[in-house]
């Protein structure tokens, strides 16, 4: 059975080291069992929306490699084999794609032909421009890693938990899980994540709706569909700079057209201002004539007649969120000169006072051009979770929470693991151990580890990829499920924040500009669950009391939370 | 932690222990680590070794992170052009986070592979830490 299970591994990912493998394997596994391996590396699976289940693969059936998208504990969403990212929820982006393009669409189709006759053939290429720029900066929000901090591996997060043990029974003041750290003279907290096991860095928040840590966190915008972070804020800003500009500019053609129109109508206009006192029924026929001539051409020409009911649309829907568009790049222009996130603004991180002492911004560059300059035109940092990188060969990742799990796991309770099918797992493990050449094969960024030549690491191997399946054989574990699932009420229910700063929504909403300070835009939210997130205290519960209870919690929550996410528990 | 199965017994294994250098935040959110010598590992390496390597290690990733006018440049053409020239080009971050690669691998071969160490690149970390792996010569488990 043992050795059945070790022969239903694979993910073999590197031609060079399956002779290895085979050879290390034959010792101890039926070489019947042997994968029938195709490591072909180009033979990514095929391209849907896989997320982060770990799909049971057939016994002894092909082998694909896999890639880390695959198995990312996250809440996204992950297409063309792993280059694009989104967030699960989408939100309201097909609301705002829908308006951006629509008006767009009506601009041209309705305003420029009149305005390039009357005025400049300027008008559709500026416009053009604008709605490139737009649409490019909107996506590449949408669909880029916001700056996802992959989650601790399970030998870090036992080395945090140790140190945390140590920190707790010293008797410390501060709670267990915090750190503080001073940055450049100021204290600040680093707050322990539950869901992502580590100490979560400056600035970096977890959010709620995507599941994860995000570095440099500003809020989750709904209506891009993502988060918004250290990688993707130049985009966001760029594209809310860009859409105030468009939307302006649609606003002015518009308006401008009308009143072309209007005047080149003449009839009506001056019917209009001749009519109060000089309109006879019946006599000056002139002026009768012309104002029934200019109403019938009105009429006659289909064009012409659609023309005012959709330009009038555009008007309006620019009219509306042109407020609210300019407001918010404002508001976000403020917080690049001061290099704040809207998450610090709104919490107040770094105004007032703290303990009587006056807090500042840590960060800050005490310098406007400079904090702009670091925002946006800093260098860009890579994404952190290796999304097309290629698992390694024992297919179970990792055990994100398993630090406890780990020794039990390779201790030789197999079947014991076995109980939650965790094959994959297990196999994965034990062949690993065996085969730890393959360890250096899967090295995210392609290049190939030294040494491990003849290391027996099975914690290695678990711990190589930066992804890490925190629920697999976590979840297979008939470790303790005795506590309650507080962490798993933690993150599901949508977060009882009132959307304190939701970005305001691209169009048709009126609401004032933000003031500086008052993040209190009313937002027609549609999906209230996704708006803002603005408070990242997701995955913070109490200290638990007890180490012990502190696992079984873990344990708990990393099951709840893969139940909860529909994920079968097995591979 | 590292307690070895009995199938795996027959197979390699020198057992090992992990241990990990955290980040520095101590000057912001910039990409720093600790550069002080870890206690386990004071009888397999030099101190100045490991400081030297770690202040490398860190220096590279403040030239990655360097907010000077090349950074400005490429942020700014990058802005120019809708940024899809991320797209197409590799960044200066990128560059330097291969050389850190390169260095870290020069590095265990030469220097830490011998003592029985493997320092493991903190990208695949997520940046979070530097792994620092140690191989037992025995296979005594060494629950760490």
């Amino acid at each position: 059975m043992l050795l059945l299970l070790l022969g239903q591994s694979d993910h073999t990912t590197h031609t060079g080291e399956q002779s290895d493998m085979k050879n290390c394997n034959y010792q101890q596994i039926d070489p019947k069992a042997l994968p029938m391996a195709v490591p072909s590396q180009s033979h990514p699976p095929s391209q849907h929306e896989v997320q982060e289940k770990e799909e049971r693969q057939p016994e002894n059936e092909r082998r694909k490699p896999r890639r880390k998208w695959q198995v990312f504990p996250g809440k996204n969403r992950f297409f063309c084999d792993g280059r694009i990212i989104v967030a699960r929820k989408s939100g309201v982006l097909p609301l705002t794609l829908g308006l951006i393009l629509v008006t767009t669409g009506l601009f041209f189709v309705f305003d420029c032909p009149f305005l390039v006759q009357h005025l400049t053939v300027c008008i559709p290429v500026i416009g053009g421009v604008l709605f490139v720029f737009v649409l490019t900066t909107l996506l590449q929000t949408t669909l880029s890693d916001p700056g996802i901090l992959p989650r601790a591996t399970p030998d870090e997060a036992a080395d945090i938990e140790k140190q945390i043990d140590e920190s707790g029974s010293t008797g410390h003041q501060s709670p267990p899980r915090t750190r503080e750290v001073v940055i450049n003279g100021q204290v600040v907290k680093l707050k322990y994540c539950s869901t992502c096991k580590m100490f979560r860095p400056p600035r970096t928040t977890h959010c709620r709706v995507c599941d994860n840590c995000v570095e440099r966190f500003d809020h989750h915008c709904p209506w891009v569909g993502n988060c918004v972070g250290k990688r993707n804020y130049r985009f966001f800003y760029s594209f809310i700079v860009s859409l105030s500009f468009h939307t302006a500019f649609i606003f002015g053609c518009v308006t401008t057209h009308l009143a072309l129109r209007a005047q080149g109508g003449k009839g009506l206009v001056f019917a209009l201002q001749k009519s109060p006192g000089r309109y006879p029924l019946h006599g000056e026929s002139s002026i009768s004539f012309t104002f029934f001539n200019s109403f019938m051409s009105y009429h006659a020409d289909p064009i012409l007649s659609l023309t005012v009911p959709f330009t009038a649309v555009e008007l309006l829907i620019c009219f509306l969120s042109v407020w609210s568009i300019v407001g918010l790049s404002g508001f976000h222009t403020y917080l690049v000169a001061s290099n704040q996130t809207t998450n610090e603004d709104i919490k107040g991180s770094w105004s007032g006072k703290s303990g009587g002492e006056t807090v500042i911004n840590p960060y800050s560059h005490r310098n406007i051009c400079k904090n702009c300059c670091s925002t946006l035109c800093g260098p860009m940092p890579p994404s952190l979770i290796d999304r097309r990188g290629f698992l390694p060969e024992d297919g179970c990742v990792q055990t994100g929470a398993g630090d406890l799990e780990l020794p039990a796991l390779t201790t030789g309770n197999d079947t014991n693991v076995v109980g939650r099918k965790c094959t994959q797992g297990t196999k994965g493990l034990l062949e690993s151990a065996a085969r730890s050449p393959l360890l250096s094969s899967s090295c995210p960024q392609g290049k190939p580890q030294p040494v491990q030549a003849s290391t027996n690491n099975h914690l290695i191997v678990n711990s190589d990829p930066s992804l890490e399946l925190s629920n697999i054989c976590a979840t297979t574990h008939s470790t303790t499920h005795s506590s309650p699932p507080r962490q798993t009420q933690a993150h599901s229910p949508p977060p009882r924040r009132t959307k304190t700063h939701s970005p305001p929504p691209r169009r048709t909403k009126t609401h004032s500009p933000p003031p500086r300070r008052t993040k209190t835009h009313s937002s027609r939210k549609k999906k209230p669950s996704t708006v803002h997130i603005p408070d990242p205290g997701s995955g913070d519960p109490a200290p638990p009391t007890s180490a012990n209870a502190h696992h079984q919690h873990h344990h708990h929550h990393h099951h709840n939370r893969s139940k909860s996410r529909g994920v079968s528990p097995r591979h | 932690m590292a307690e070895t199965h009995s199938l795996q017994e027959l197979q390699t294994p020198p057992a090992s222990s992990k241990i990990f250098i955290q980040r520095d935040y101590g000057s912001g959110t910039f990409c720093r680590f600790h550069t002080k010598l870890p206690s386990e590992l004071e009888s397999r390496v030099d101190k100045q070794q490991f400081e030297e390597t770690m202040q490398t290690l860190n220096n590279l990733y403040a030239e990655a992170e360097k907010l000077g006018g090349r950074s400005y440049l490429e942020g700014c053409l990058a802005c120019l052009t809708a940024y899809t020239v991320f797209l197409c080009l590799e960044t200066h971050y990128e560059k330097v986070l291969k050389k850190i690669s390169r260095y870290i691998k020069d590095q265990n071969e030469k220097i830490y592979a011998p003592r029985g160490l493997l320092l493991t690149d903190p990208i695949e970390r997520g940046l979070r830490v530097l792994e620092i792996t140690i191989f037992e010569d025995r296979s005594i488990g060494s629950s760490r």
